[in-house]
């Protein structure tokens, strides 16, 4: 932002200059993830550690990988947040100040906390953390915005439901960072307001033991009978997955802070494939807003990624018919993620990749790195580590050489046609 | 009494209007009833404005407490409603006791605790939380809450009448989950979004003095898709249980009756439980 009576101005203590880009935040559901989101553009990443997260996994970090994600970060100048977006119960509570004084001392720079006990606890205990209000607070409102900037938290990330227009009025009336979801699946529900999951099966969605019981099939029932005829879709509340390339002028312009993107579960691929778009288009547009059009690359290549339908949730209308999941649209994405690159040699043109799925010559490929690099081209020399000819990569994670029609670079990533 | 109107409040079994507010406090308060007036929607940015006038309303009528969940109504109140009591509704986000008393020391003189808690959180959450707890001891209660038009946007995908969508609680709309052939889910739409609720009732009659001896100040009755008959039935049963324990906890004995005069009027479709009082859950 372009914003010279911000930038002129002597910075006055504790109070936060306005970002000039807006950051693109990406999730990381495992300390390899968090490399490849970083190296393709990620001002920041968040993380799940062991406790306190909405996602229970068993990739999520420890201290130790936080430490290391953290120093990692550091050499792109990037941030680690970390979510313990979780409502508490009481016997959650024991742990929580210990586990952010280690959160601290990692070098995390801010939590993503929904839960106030968290919140304070946070201000209290590591004052060099910051506290973003997470979406599972639903706040939707300036109000409610102004309150929890009141309240010392520098960042709010809004409820899925705010539209753009109250986002415009929201960054207007007050100055605090606002951070929004631009991309990646979504509840249907209002944040933190389902507990579809305890009911159905013991386990609390607030805690992180969701299982998605609203993209299950339901059959409406009206005077004690069935809507449904022969050939009609069951009900369900799943919702398509939000996708907001299309509308990144939009969004700056509304003054969002940071533009994040969901899914600490997803794949290297998805997060690398859907980081290099938006990085590529919030450039794009800081370059040359007069000039920024949308490429239609972008777009295919999220698509490479991602198979879910997508749409563009509250921004523009309230979601209908058109962005609810009815029937089965999970096309298979005509890509797969097949390897990575871990070396190439200028001398003889050939590259090094570890497998991720299988692949053989005669088949054709696309590699691309940050920034947009892409190449396509079909697999014709093939090797083992020996260089022996190989007629097929088989094996997780197994070395091979692939000769390259154009110079790639380690950490670019390739993908097979299918 | 927990009254209000779907402009404020959610799932309100019916609306008393801003202008009624008044004769609706006097009653009560001739008959030595509280009132509290629900404001615990959450709310956009053009909501906004009706919050400080509706606020003035409920202080002239005299009203008894505010129940708020969105920050947004504890700033208004503060300067528009300075000298009602406020309590804090989260509905299933009140979980702990930590942020029942941020909440507290932010106003709020009650806190209304998630109805998937069980009686050993209840319990500890109130020791800790040194503010009054409500706890909902019957009914209904809301599974799954969301801003879209869930209903009217299933009816559009299948192309039907829109007169189907029948907005408004209580309009004979369910849900059936394919592998829970058993289990009705009633589900509406009114102006705040959809609503599903779950298909069986709490029923805490038996364990009233436990909840009693847990140290809870409120007892919530939810009044929702139910009859009037019925929810007479239950405010006495619950009623005399309660009036019971207070004479001498020591005399105390459950009156089946109680029970039996609700499960006489009970759905043979919704079965009363005890909700998630005695149940553990993971995560
Ligand atoms: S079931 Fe669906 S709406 Fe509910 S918490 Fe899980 S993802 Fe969100």
């Amino acid at each position: 932002m372009s914003n010279t009576l911000i930038q002129d101005m002597p910075l006055k203590q504790g109070k936060r200059q306005r970002l000039d880009k807006p950051e693109l935040l990406a999730p990381a559901g495992s300390l390899e993830k968090l490399k490849f989101a970083v190296h393709y553009g990620a001002d920041a990443v968040y993380i799940g550690g062991q406790k306190y997260g909405l996602r229970s996994n068993a990739d999520n970090f420890s201290f130790e990988e936080m430490r290391e994600g953290v120093l990692f970060a550091e050499k792109y100048g990037a941030k680690v947040f970390v979510a313990t977006n979780i409502y508490a119960h009481q016997e959650d509570l024991d742990g929580v100040a210990d586990y952010l004084r280690e959160l601290e001392n990692a070098g995390i720079a801010a939590i993503i906390a929904a839960d106030p006990a968290i919140v304070e606890m946070a201000q209290q205990v590591a004052p060099k953390l910051e506290v973003h209000l997470s979406t599972q607070q639903s706040t939707m409102n300036w109000q409610a915005v102004q309150f929890w900037k009141e309240e010392g938290l520098p960042r709010v990330v809004l409820a899925r439901e705010t539209t753009m227009e109250e986002i415009r009025e929201i960054k207007a009336r007050v100055d605090v960072e606002i951070e929004v979801f631009i991309h990646g699946a979504m509840c249907s529900s209002v944040s933190g307001r389902c507990v579809l999951s305890n009911h159905f099966t013991d386990r609390d969605s607030n805690r992180g033991g969701c299982c998605q019981s609203c993209r299950w099939k339901y059959d409406l029932h009206a005077d004690e009978q069935s809507v449904m005829e022969p050939g009609h879709n069951p009900f369900t509340m799943g919702s398509k997955d939000l996708c907001m390339i299309q509308h990144i002028p939009d969004l700056i312009e509304a003054g969002v802070d940071s533009f994040k993107i969901e899914g600490r579960m997803k794949s290297i691929h998805y997060v690398a494939s859907v980081v290099n778009v938006y990085r590529q288009a919030i450039d794009a547009y800081m370059a040359d807003p007069e000039g920024y059009r949308l490429r239609p690359e972008w777009v295919e290549d999220i698509g490479k990624a991602a198979n879910r339908p997508l749409n563009t949730g509250f921004f523009y209308a309230v979601p209908g018919a058109e962005e609810h999941i009815y029937e089965e649209e999970e096309k298979p994405a005509p890509y797969d993620f097949a390897a990575i690159v871990t070396d190439y040699d200028e001398a003889t043109g050939f590259a090094t990749v570890q497998q991720r799925s299988p692949f053989r010559p005669g088949m054709e490929i696309e590699f691309f790195g940050p920034g947009g690099r892409q190449s396509f081209q079909t697999i014709v020399e093939m090797t083992d580590m020996e260089g022996n000819p190989l007629a097929v990569a088989r094996h997780p994670l197994q070395k091979v050489r692939i000769k390259t029609e154009k110079p790639v670079e380690p950490l670019d990533l390739m993908r097979k046609k299918l | 009494m927990l009254i209000g109107e779907s402009r404020f409040g959610m799932r309100q079994p019916g609306d008393i209007l801003s202008g009624d507010l008044k004769s609706a406090v006097l009653i009560a308060h001739r008959l030595g009833a509280k009132v509290y007036v629900n404001m615990n929607k959450l709310f956009r940015n053009d909501e906004l404005a009706a919050l400080p006038e509706y606020l003035i309303s409920i202080t002239e009528a005299g009203g008894d407490a505010i129940v708020f969940g969105d920050p947004a109504v504890l700033m208004n109140a503060r300067r528009h409603a300075p000298g009602v009591k406020l309590f804090w509704n989260a509905e299933m986000t009140g979980t702990n006791s930590s942020a029942a008393s941020y909440w507290g020391r932010r106003g709020a003189a009650r806190a209304v605790v998630a109805r998937e808690l069980n009686e050993e959180e209840i319990g500890d959450l109130k020791s800790k939380a040194e503010m009054e707890i409500q706890v909902q001891v019957h009914g209904a209660t809301n599974i799954y809450y969301s801003h879209r038009n869930l209903v009217q946007s299933y009816l559009e995908h299948l192309g039907k009448e829109a007169s189907l969508v029948r907005r408004g609680v209580d309009r004979g709309l369910f849900l059936v989950e394919a592998e829970r052939p058993d289990e009705r889910f009633p589900v509406y739409e009114d102006d705040n979004g959809t609503h599903v609720m779950s298909p069986d009732d709490i029923c805490l009659l038996e364990a009233l003095p436990e909840l009693v001896q847990a140290g809870v100040d409120s007892f919530y009755i939810e009044p929702l898709l139910k009859s009037e008959e019925y929810n007479e039935t239950v405010l006495k049963s619950y009623r005399a249980a309660l009036d019971l324990w207070k004479r001498d906890p020591g005399a105390y004995k459950f009156d089946n009756l109680w029970l039996t005069s609700i499960q006489r009027l009970q759905s043979s479709e919704r079965e009363l439980g005890f909700g998630f009082l005695y149940k553990e859950q993971v995560y």
